[in-house]
């Protein structure tokens, strides 16, 4: 890190650094189910947000078809895997399958409404993920339609494959933790993610991401000097929905699940909104808070807003708008009030905090 | 070819150009249904369906026209007008079973009023509270609109539940008519009047009165209109209300097509009228009108032949419609 | 008095500074040119006058009150209007709805609408047409009778002569002789050749600021100065 960077900028890769070091540690620091679920899943949603961010904070354009890439990516991985069985080759060739759909999809959108208007974009990427959403669960005899696909993931990921033995043979323990197939698929997830993260890190660096905050500054501008500018979105589309068919094919090897509600609802849309608010559009180690963040509070918040709700039973109204279904409602409403008085984020506001003029 | 299209392009023009289309599309439809009892049925189907979904998107076309404001919780409104009618008429139990036309037509009216007043009310609270600070910037537009919508859903969702919400419908407006071997619906030909009712109205103000005039010229260019001495902001949020209240209106009647509704009919809603007016032109109303009945008619000619590719055809058609006009059929003069 | 003055009137466009340092005095009546290259500010002071952009520092002072921060509706009733550079006529509306809708009370005054007809013949031609399917000197004639429907005080005129034939500029030339003979016109032009038959005040404005003020006949003597503020060659 250089010296010219103010004091905000080195608290944020600071924390992002720590982010990272949590994650990498997680299976040791917190030994139990659920926050390695937890850990997993920040690890998917942070390379999600961080592909996103190339899009809406980089590029400037709005996407609502995020989660159909994520869900080509994982719906490919986990019918591969029901058809074939569980092998290495399942998952390349579904892997492959989901990126190549992703890609040509992506490619057919940006050329036919970027061309255009980017104000299309948004209300044609919207309407080709709901189509995608009603294909995923009337197809049900290839996906499983609302009830989904379960399937075994490759060998080494059972949890019963041990990965070390002691000498009595049964699974060897570091620190107390099991070396178990679980271990392994987790590294997995959390090494594919990081590949990914510091791509996206590294491409907004290159010479690449200063042509595309050029075009977001200023369109017209950037198509005078001579850039195309319809090229230059089209091809970030498909490297974002590229990254996120990776991450989906990811998600469903951990999960041995995929279903519209864990791969394709339009919630999931809605959280990579909301982290990419929060954490900062534009920012790149936004990503990985806003993620964190709205993981966490997935995962502990509604517990409390159950609470609530119960304790306010016999108040008419409140206890619908405090039910824990009704989560998304209070999402929604710190989600308008950030881009109201906090379009920065997290990342974005605390950056230039302490720089020198 | 080229030659061909050249020759024969100023003569469909004279014909009525890209209003043509609708009656290509359903002289197809005569040919593959082949039964023209089922044709009579569903082409009146999907004029009705498609007049409704113009008074859906209508408000959403008007509004981007004047003032580039895309507002992604537009169907916020359809939604509140369907649940709001779908509540009066339920409570006007009484009167709906009534043997009195009469009562039945004055519960229909009080119930539309209702959601149309409702769509002023949030259009107004939309238009001043939400979408007023972010006019300028489409990006934040876009998100802040989405939350609006989810929030919207959500307030839906606390407040009718979840379960499908039973419309029930004047008993007047109940059955069909049977003319030879033709089953006409009376619901849909009295939606299919209604909103053409509507879009006269709208017509005509828009084409004979000095307001519709200052909209017509503010979706061309509205910084000449203000240099000509008017404030468009102002105009602006009447336009906006109504566009909401019409939504509203289009909401309602939607809900005694379908007589059974879930809050789900938003998004859904929302996607149809998001294909209408880009297949028509964003800013036009002729071309909101346009898109709508094409929407309409396929949505029953394909719901009859294939089923199954009911949805995506609409994705289809717009694909096919951007590639040969990237502005929509009928855009507005920019 | 003059009847339209800008003091040290600066506009910023994004990040870029347009307008650096403009004070001009226009006294009332007849045609003051503002001449200038391609970028010098021309069209950013008029649209900057008209409100359309917000100018900072410096005031916009019309018949003597102080119009900057109004606006541009407020501005026009004033007594100002606006020919801008594209002729901002509504192609979808018809010439009569074009004119229509300047009117203050919806309903034209007969005196004015005859001298319309008899400035410009091919309007009451195509008084039915969509303005669209107008030729570029006809919308440029609508533009114009547009700004004139209504008594204005000031008239902002933004390089009517561009693209057009020089058969057709000849006839806007009468045209704003004859405007100009009770109204006030504020013209901007790049064609000098065209801006010499019509001026009595001019002024030079370079790179944001003016670098030159007199009266048109001293001006278009002295060639020397032309090619130093104009490069033109004529």
């Amino acid at each position: 890190m250089s010296q010219s960077l103010p004091k905000g900028a080195i608290f944020i890769k600071t924390l992002v650094l720590f982010i990272g070091a949590l994650l990498l540690f997680a299976p040791f620091l917190f030994q139990d189910t659920r926050s390695l679920e937890v850990a997993a899943r920040i690890c998917i949603f942070v390379v999600l947000v961080a592909s996103y961010d190339l899009l809406i904070g980089y590029t400037g354009i709005v996407s609502f078809a995020h989660t159909m890439f994520f869900g080509f990516g994982a719906y490919g991985a986990a019918i591969a895997l029901r058809q074939m069985g569980p092998g290495w080759d399942a998952v390349v060739l579904g892997g492959l399958t989901g990126l190549a759909v992703s890609i040509i999809v992506a490619t057919v959108i940006g050329l036919l409404s970027l061309r255009v208007k980017a104000i299309f974009f948004a209300m044609i990427t919207l309407a080709a993920a709901s189509v995608a959403m009603v294909l995923a669960s009337q197809l049900s005899n290839l996906t499983g339609g609302e009830d989904g696909i379960t399937y075994r993931a490759p060998e080494i990921f059972k949890t019963a494959n041990k990965l070390m033995v002691n000498e009595d043979g049964k699974v060897a323990r570091l620190f107390g933790v099991k070396l178990n197939g679980k271990l392994a698929a987790y590294y997995f997830v959390f090494g594919t993610c990081l590949v990914m993260f510091i791509f996206c890190l590294r491409m907004v660096a290159s010479p690449l991401g200063t042509v595309l905050k050029a075009i977001r500054e200023n369109e017209a501008r950037a198509e005078a000097v001579g850039y195309r500018v319809v090229a230059y979105r089209t091809f970030v589309f498909c490297i974002a929905a590229g990254l996120a068919s990776l991450a989906g094919t990811v998600y469903a090897i951990w999960l041995k699940y995929t279903g519209p509600d864990t791969a394709l609802a339009f919630n999931i849309m809605i959280d990579i909104l909301l982290m990419v608010v929060i954490g900062g559009m534009g920012t790149m180690y936004g990503a990985a808070i806003g993620a964190v963040l709205l993981v966490l509070a997935q995962y502990y918040l509604r517990d409390l807003m159950g609470a609530a709700s119960e304790a306010m039973q016999g108040i008419p109204l409140l206890p619908e708008l405090f039910d824990a279904d009704r989560w998304l409602l209070w999402l929604g409403i710190i989600f308008i009030l950030l881009v109201y008085f906090f379009p920065k984020g997290i990342a974005g506001t605390l950056w230039d905090k302490g720089a020198r003029p | 070819m080229n030659q061909l299209s050249q020759t024969l392009s100023p003569t469909l023009e004279r014909l009525g150009g890209v209003y043509l289309l609708p009656v290509i599309v359903a002289l197809i439809a005569f040919v593959l249904i082949g039964a023209p009892s089922s044709w009579v049925t569903l082409t009146v189907a999907g004029l009705s369906m498609g007049m409704m979904i113009f008074l859906m998107a209508s408000g959403l076309s008007l509004v981007f026209g004047l003032m580039d404001v895309l507002n992604f919780g537009h169907s916020a409104f359809v939604s509140f007008g369907a649940f709001v009618a779908a509540s009066a008429l339920a409570y006007m139990a009484g009167w709906i079973g009534s043997e009195s036309i009469w009562l039945n037509l004055l519960a229909i009216f009080l119930a539309f009023s209702a959601a149309i007043a409702f769509g002023l009310v949030v259009g107004w609270f939309f238009e001043v509270v939400i979408i007023k600070p972010v006019y300028h910037d489409h990006l934040r537009q876009i998100l802040i609109t989405m939350g609006a919508l989810i929030v919207s859903e959500q307030i839906i969702l606390a407040v009718w539940g979840g379960a499908p919400v039973s419309v029930p419908r004047p008993a007047f407006l109940e059955g069909s008519w049977l003319i030879g071997d033709v089953t006409i619906e009376i619901y849909r030909a009295f939606a299919f009047a209604l909103a053409l009712a509507v879009y006269v109205a709208l017509y005509l103000v828009l084409k004979h009165t000095r307001i519709g005039l200052l909209i017509r010229a503010g979706v061309e260019n509205r910084e000449m209109v203000e240099a000509l001495g008017f404030r468009i902001d102002r105009l602006f949020v009447g336009v906006f209300m109504v566009g909401s209240a019409l939504a509203a209106l289009g909401g309602a009647m939607w809900a005694g097509y379908e007589t059974l509704i879930t809050p789900a009919l938003g998004g859904e809603i929302m996607i149809v009228v998001f294909i209408v007016v880009i297949i028509g032109g964003l800013g036009s109303v002729e071309g909101t009108l346009l898109g709508a009945i094409m929407v309409g008619l396929m949505a029953n000619y394909i719901g009859f032949l294939a089923p199954k590719l009911a949805l995506a055809s609409n994705m289809l058609l717009m694909m096919a419609i951007l590639l040969w006009r990237p502005n929509g059929l009928k855009p507005a003069v920019k | 008095m003059s009847l339209l003055s800008l003091t040290r009137m600066k506009t910023s466009i994004g990040q870029y500074h347009v307008l650096h340092d403009v004070t001009l005095d226009v006294p009332e009546g007849g045609v003051f040119v503002l001449l200038g290259r391609n970028g010098a500010g021309k069209t950013t002071t008029l649209r900057s006058i008209m409100g359309l952009w917000r100018p900072s520092p410096g005031s916009v002072t019309f018949r003597g009150e102080d119009i900057s921060g109004l606006h541009a509706s407020e501005i026009a009733r004033k007594g100002i209007s606006f020919v801008p550079e594209n002729m901002g006529i509504f192609g979808g509306l018809t010439v009569e709805e074009n004119l229509v809708l300047a009117t203050a009370k919806g309903r034209f005054d007969p005196a004015r609408l005859k001298r319309i007809y008899a400035l410009f013949p091919a309007l009451e031609q195509f008084w039915t047409k969509q303005a669209w399917s107008l030729s570029g000197g006809q919308k440029q004639m609508l533009a114009v009778a547009r700004a004139i429907i209504e008594r204005r005080e000031l008239i902002l005129v933004d390089e009517p002569t561009k693209g057009l034939a020089p058969a057709i500029i000849d006839g806007m030339a009468k045209a704003f002789a004859e405007i100009g003979a009770d109204t006030t016109i504020l013209l901007v032009e790049q064609n000098f050749n065209f801006a010499k038959r019509l001026g009595d005040g001019l002024a030079v404005i370079d790179d944001g600021r003016i670098v030159h003020t007199g009266t048109m006949p001293e001006f278009a003597a002295d060639t020397a100065l032309q090619e130093q503020l104009l490069s033109l060659s004529a």
